[in-house]
């Protein structure tokens, strides 16, 4: 295997993809990522200079509307999927000590 | 009606086609709620087989029905597709009924909005059954991922009915709607429907507003319908298409009457088999039966021809970095606060958001993150992602390249039939090089049908894939069409 995960790598990666791996997860990510990324190397054997990355199939520019707000209030309605809400609200965990 | 005649009278509505069904409602033959509740009844004797809902909205159901009988008998509804009930991928989201993407953070998620695509079918009198089965935020190929356990092929139901719309795929299969609609990222629509021997079809990118769509890989996700002719593919698509404001890929196209295209008529219209979609890994009897339909064309008067596309195996490796970045970013809003599961004990809320994203995904979706979250990562990213982007790029030009001979592109959908269950998983690599023949189509954002065209000698069905330039739509469907009327039926 060509690409060698650390774990230093797997750890800032889980930070980065908000994920709590398990030890054994863990090891699994890193074989996992390591095999996908040899695989993925392959696109290394193209020559790509002075291709432009295309994230769009067509030549399409920002859509822009006005600032108008054309739904209803759906306040009750959304908090009522929220795993927990108190007096219209969204309960989180204290985020300042 | 004695109890033999209704169900007499079940069995001939459950095996119609959707323009089939609208028909006799429409002449008064069946209503719309008796067709509902033919559908629902199939439901009730067979899901327990197949898995192929999540969620079945039987009161809701009925009552759509009613109303829907109701403006038919006035004359406001007159189309096509007008009381015909319909089963929706569990991706897609419907005001008031659980849309959980078969993932168990959204476990209890009731969306307080309808996607526009949905909204479209209620328009063309659409009668929605429930929510169907699919591989988990519809990472996979096999429905196997699914947090609700894995659906079965309807034709053998010890093989997987394919993915990610597998659910919709078998539920079409099995009789237990009339039609579906799926979303296609990779091949979601087309393989399913391939292994479960129904037409399916992705649409060419921005004809389906995604507007209510839970997004995987935006740029790539496109709705579209799953039928058991090609017909009612036209029917559904000219449905379904509409551009849509809130979304801002959307593309206003001016003629959606897709049904106008359902003519028999190929003489002289050149076709390109790809030598590169026939190559090494394909199964011998999906070779036969891709080349006879070839065959079948060309009697009928097309030029068919075989090229080399080129660039072929970069697309599985540029489609999983694109892919699984965007997912990674799309993901991100699955945070435990808002909707959808969260940890039972945590210590502040970044321990909050990963344990109840930790619990709450499945193992392919962790894999897709986690990997999406690397190629996009400071030092990578130019290596990897900008990398992909660029040889989509290039594949987009081969693609070019090869429109400029021919009007469309013929192949197989998958390289094998329907694998057995539990045999696709251990190995993601492996499951990945499955989506070959499908994935390009998707960084190409072209427009690509499966037709069933064979099965091989355990009587798993063989899917033809017929790929189109950009809003080509009718090109396939009349070539899908006249291939349907001289092939044999399977």
């Amino acid at each position: 295997m060509a690409n060698i995960i650390s774990d230093e790598t797997i750890e800032y990666v889980g930070i980065l993809a908000k994920l709590e791996l398990s030890d054994e997860e863990k090891e699994k990510a890193k074989s996992d990522m390591g095999r996908m990324l040899d695989y993925i190397d392959k696109l290394g054997e193209l020559d790509t200079t002075d291709v432009e990355p295309m994230s769009h199939v067509f030549p399409v520019e920002n859509v822009f509307r006005e600032d108008i707000v054309t739904n209803g209030d759906e306040k009750e309605r959304l908090l009522s999927n929220a795993p927990q809400e108190k007096d219209g609200m969204f309960v989180v965990p204290r985020t300042f000590e | 009606m004695n109890g033999k005649d209704e169900e007499k009278n079940y069995m001939n509505i459950v095996e119609m086609t959707a323009t089939q069904l609208a028909a006799a409602i429409r002449t008064g033959e069946t209503t719309a709620v008796e067709a509902t509740e033919a559908v629902l009844a199939r439901i009730e004797e067979e899901d327990k087989k197949y898995n192929c809902y999540v969620t079945v909205d039987r009161d809701g159901a009925l009552a759509q029905a009613k109303k829907v009988q109701a403006q038919i008998e006035t004359g406001d509804l007159t189309g096509p597709l007008a009381g015909v009930p319909v089963a929706v991928k569990d991706n897609i989201c419907t005001e008031g009924l659980l849309t959980t993407c078969s993932s168990r953070i959204l476990h209890n998620f009731v969306p307080t909005y309808t996607a526009e695509a949905v909204k479209n079918l209620h328009k063309a009198g659409a009668v929605i059954l429930g929510k169907t089965n699919m591989d988990e935020f519809a990472m996979g190929s096999t429905t196997e991922t699914s947090a609700y356990g894995p659906t079965k092929n309807p034709r053998n139901t010890a093989h997987v009915p394919g993915g990610s719309s597998g659910g919709s795929a078998a539920a079409v299969a099995a009789g237990e709607c009339i039609y579906a609609i799926g979303s296609d990222t990779g091949g979601s629509i087309r393989q399913p429907a391939s292994y479960c021997g129904v037409v399916g079809m992705k649409p060419t990118y921005g004809t389906v507003s995604r507007y209510g769509l839970i997004a995987y890989g935006s740029s790539l996700d496109q709705i579209g319908p799953l039928t058991k002719d090609v017909t009612d593919c036209a029917a559904v698509l000219a449905a379904l298409a509409s551009h849509d404001p809130k979304d801002s890929t959307s593309v206003s196209r001016e003629d959606t009457d897709f049904s106008t295209a359902l003519t028999e008529d190929v003489k002289g219209l050149r076709i390109g088999i790809p030598n590169d979609y026939l190559g090494e890994g394909l199964n011998d009897e999906v070779r036969t039966a891709v080349l006879q339909a070839a065959d079948v064309l060309k009697e009928k008067g097309a030029v068919v021809e075989r090229f080399d596309l080129s660039l072929v195996e970069y697309a599985i490796p540029a489609y999983y970095t694109i892919a699984a970045a965007e997912a990674s970013s799309n993901l991100e809003r699955f945070d435990g606060i808002k909707y959808g599961y969260r940890t039972e004990a945590y210590a502040g809320l970044h321990n909050m958001y990963k344990k109840s994203r930790s619990e709450g995904f499945g193992e392919e979706v962790k894999r897709r993150i986690m990997l999406g979250s690397f190629v996009l990562s400071s030092g990578y990213y130019d290596a990897y992602y900008l990398k992909a982007l660029k040889v989509k790029a290039l594949i987009k030009k081969a693609f070019d390249e090869a429109f400029a001979k021919y009007d469309l592109i013929l192949g197989p959908v998958a390289p094998t039939t329907a694998p057995k269950l539990g045999e696709s998983l251990s190995d993601p690599i492996q499951m990945y090089l499955g989506d070959i023949y499908t994935i390009a189509v998707n960084l190409a954002g072209l427009p690509g049908i499966s037709v069933p065209c064979g099965q091989d000698d355990r009587g798993l069905p063989i899917g033809l894939q017929l790929i189109g330039d950009c809003f080509q739509e009718k090109k396939l469907l009349r070539v899908a069409y006249t291939y349907e009327q001289h092939g044999k039926k399977f």
